[in-house]
């Protein structure tokens, strides 16, 4: 039998080895793509390696000119203007709204919270139809609309939800007191509570960034006319338009590019990110 | 004092109004609305006539895609999903202790998550198991024969599902969560009274657990019912429909045949049907699900 000590750094050793193995898995596809960025297409069907045998350096700048008539930075700055009233609009909109659920008492205030509740779980594919109606009927139809007037009206339960619930966490001796000093609803919300909730702030604006941002399925419903596209919709049309002869490192590069700014977002605000869904939940 | 509660209640609604509008008018509505759509013909370009439960009729007796369809998203999502929470619950098992090498691996399995369904992941997938692709050469590396990841419609479903999988950085990191909440007092006494790891899972760790697994299920089988991009970019349902799932069925009836009345049908047979599954994992979970009150409260 072993000394317990060198057991237990065995068993460790097996351990590390078994997650290194998994984490390997994990990232392994991730770097393969950005790796294959730099391939020639030959290099690029049936190797398994990393490293191009022969590295090509222009498939960032030709992809970036796109297929038709318009560049990536086209599609870049439209995925911005689409993202970022979003982000905005839903986290304030999700802050006011929660505000009101988690601090006020007024007429069917339950039932109301419940049905907020109960949205979490409605299909979104079931109203998808009558949705592409209305904003047809309102002349929103292929305009970022679609997306920032729902984050302005609070459609992301999960939003309220989760500021509600971090509402509730804070003091309500905060709030009297600010009541004393002369303090209105409005001012206690934006003076007292808003510094407060910071956290819940930003992890609700990176979550509601990331979601946005790797959205499809509304993009490629509401949105039709290629000069709004986002970066998403350009590059599955350029995947789908490419033949046999593409330059398939270039279709690569593009969506490289177009993690990227997630990828960054996750490494600049990981703490909060794991904390967030951990206190909070869902999704994914 | 009335005149103050009622202007605290008129504040309160003041401040929920913008969520009251938007649930009114883009969720409420819509859904309204979407059954009211499924009765009609309707098409893309004009609201039609009533015709009863015409379209419900049609859609169980003549359409030749729908039972096939329900079939491949069931499929897909009773394998999907519970893989995908077996491994975020054994993974997490293994990450739940405190040191800085497990932040590392936490954030490398958490990243694949991040990047979600998005085209740039489904374009990765198509090369990974193209028949010339990584997959492929690694088997055949491994000296085994290549398989036809994405055009034998046996196995498109399944490569479909290992994408869903590679993604349960998001329930593992729950999970870890709820491990954390587990006081080490349980495992001390599990200790004291001789219990092995296995028994202790058994009878601490997974009980304890318990309301976010439901959680998790929950989420993440509403989500699988209706996924739609990593089948519409990465196979585009092919080949022979393999990958058809109900959600691209509903995106074709309304968008490209353009009949809106139709597609209404088919997304309410799916809405009860999540409903229904729903309820179902509700009811049960008095039973499995086990509450630190007692499931009183």
């Amino acid at each position: 039998m072993m000394p317990t000590a060198s057991r237990r750094l065995a068993k460790a050793s097996l351990r590390h080895l078994g997650l290194a193995l998994i984490g390997l898995v994990m990232v392994y596809p991730l770097i393969w793509l950005f790796f294959a960025s730099f391939k020639t297409n030959t290099d690029l069907f049936g190797s398994l390696g990393l490293w191009p045998e022969r590295f090509v350096w222009d498939s960032y700048a030709k992809g970036w000119q796109g297929t038709g008539q318009y560049t990536y930075t086209t599609f870049f700055l439209n995925t911005f203007l689409l993202v970022v009233p979003t982000v905005l609009f839903t986290v304030a909109s999700s802050l006011i709204v929660g505000y009101g659920f988690a601090r006020f008492s007024f007429p069917l205030r339950n039932v109301l919270f419940a049905v907020m509740v109960a949205t979490l779980m409605l299909p979104q594919t079931v109203i998808l139809i009558p949705r592409y109606l209305i904003f047809r009927n309102l002349g929103w139809l292929d305009s970022y609309w679609t997306f920032i007037v729902p984050a302005m009206l609070g459609c992301f339960p999960f939003f309220i939800f989760m500021m509600v619930q971090f509402i509730r966490g804070l003091p309500r001796e905060l709030d009297e007191s600010a009541v004393m000093d002369g303090c209105g609803p409005a001012g206690i919300l934006f003076r007292i509570l808003l510094p407060l909730t910071v956290p819940a702030i930003v992890s609700g604006t990176i979550f509601q960034f990331i979601w946005t941002w790797n959205d499809f399925f509304n993009q490629l419903v509401f949105i039709s006319s290629v000069k709004k596209y986002t970066i998403s919709l350009a590059l599955r049309m350029t995947i789908d338009s490419t033949g046999g002869a593409t330059d398939w490192n270039q279709v690569i590069a593009m969506g490289i590019l177009s993690i990227v700014p997630t990828v960054l977002v996750f490494f600049l605000a990981q703490r909060y990110f794991v904390e967030g869904i951990a206190t909070t939940g869902i999704k994914g | 004092m009335k005149n103050r509660t009622m202007r605290h209640a008129l504040w309160g609604l003041l401040f929920i109004s913008p969520w009251l509008l938007g649930f009114l008018g883009f969720q409420f509505y819509p859904l309204a609305m979407s059954f009211y759509y499924s009765l009609t013909d309707s098409s893309l370009v004009k609201t039609g006539d009533f015709i009863g439960l015409d379209n419900y009729v049609k859609l169980f007796s003549q359409d030749k895609d729908f039972f096939p369809s329900m079939r491949v998203t069931l499929l897909y999502t009773f394998v999907a999903v519970p893989i995908k929470l077996a491994f975020a619950l054994l993974v997490a098992v293994l990450l739940n202790r405190n040191s800085k090498v497990m932040h590392v691996y936490r954030t490398v399995y958490y990243l694949p998550s991040i990047l979600g369904a998005s085209v740039a992941i489904s374009l990765l997938w198509r090369f990974l198991f193209m028949n010339e692709g990584v997959v492929n050469s690694l088997l055949g590396k491994l000296g085994l024969p290549g398989v036809d990841w994405l055009g034998d419609p046996d196995v498109a479903l399944f490569t479909i599902s290992l994408l869903v999988v590679w993604q349960f950085g998001t329930s593992m990191v729950l999970f870890l969560a709820g491990l954390k909440g587990i006081p080490s007092e349980l495992y001390d006494a599990a200790k004291v009274d001789g219990a092995g790891r296995f028994r202790t899972f058994g009878a601490i760790t997974l009980p304890l657990l318990t309301p976010i697994l439901f959680f998790n299920l929950v989420m993440q089988l509403i989500g699988a019912l209706q996924e739609f991009t990593a089948a519409f970019v990465v196979t585009n349902g092919g080949p022979m429909k393999a990958t058809y799932l109900i959600g691209l069925k509903i995106y074709d009836e309304a968008f490209l045949e353009m009949r809106m009345g139709y597609a209404s049908a088919v997304s309410w047979v799916l809405f009860l049907f999540i409903l229904l599954v729903t309820l179902i994992l509700f009811r049960s979970s008095n039973r499995w699900v086990h509450y630190e009150d007692g499931g009183r409260k």
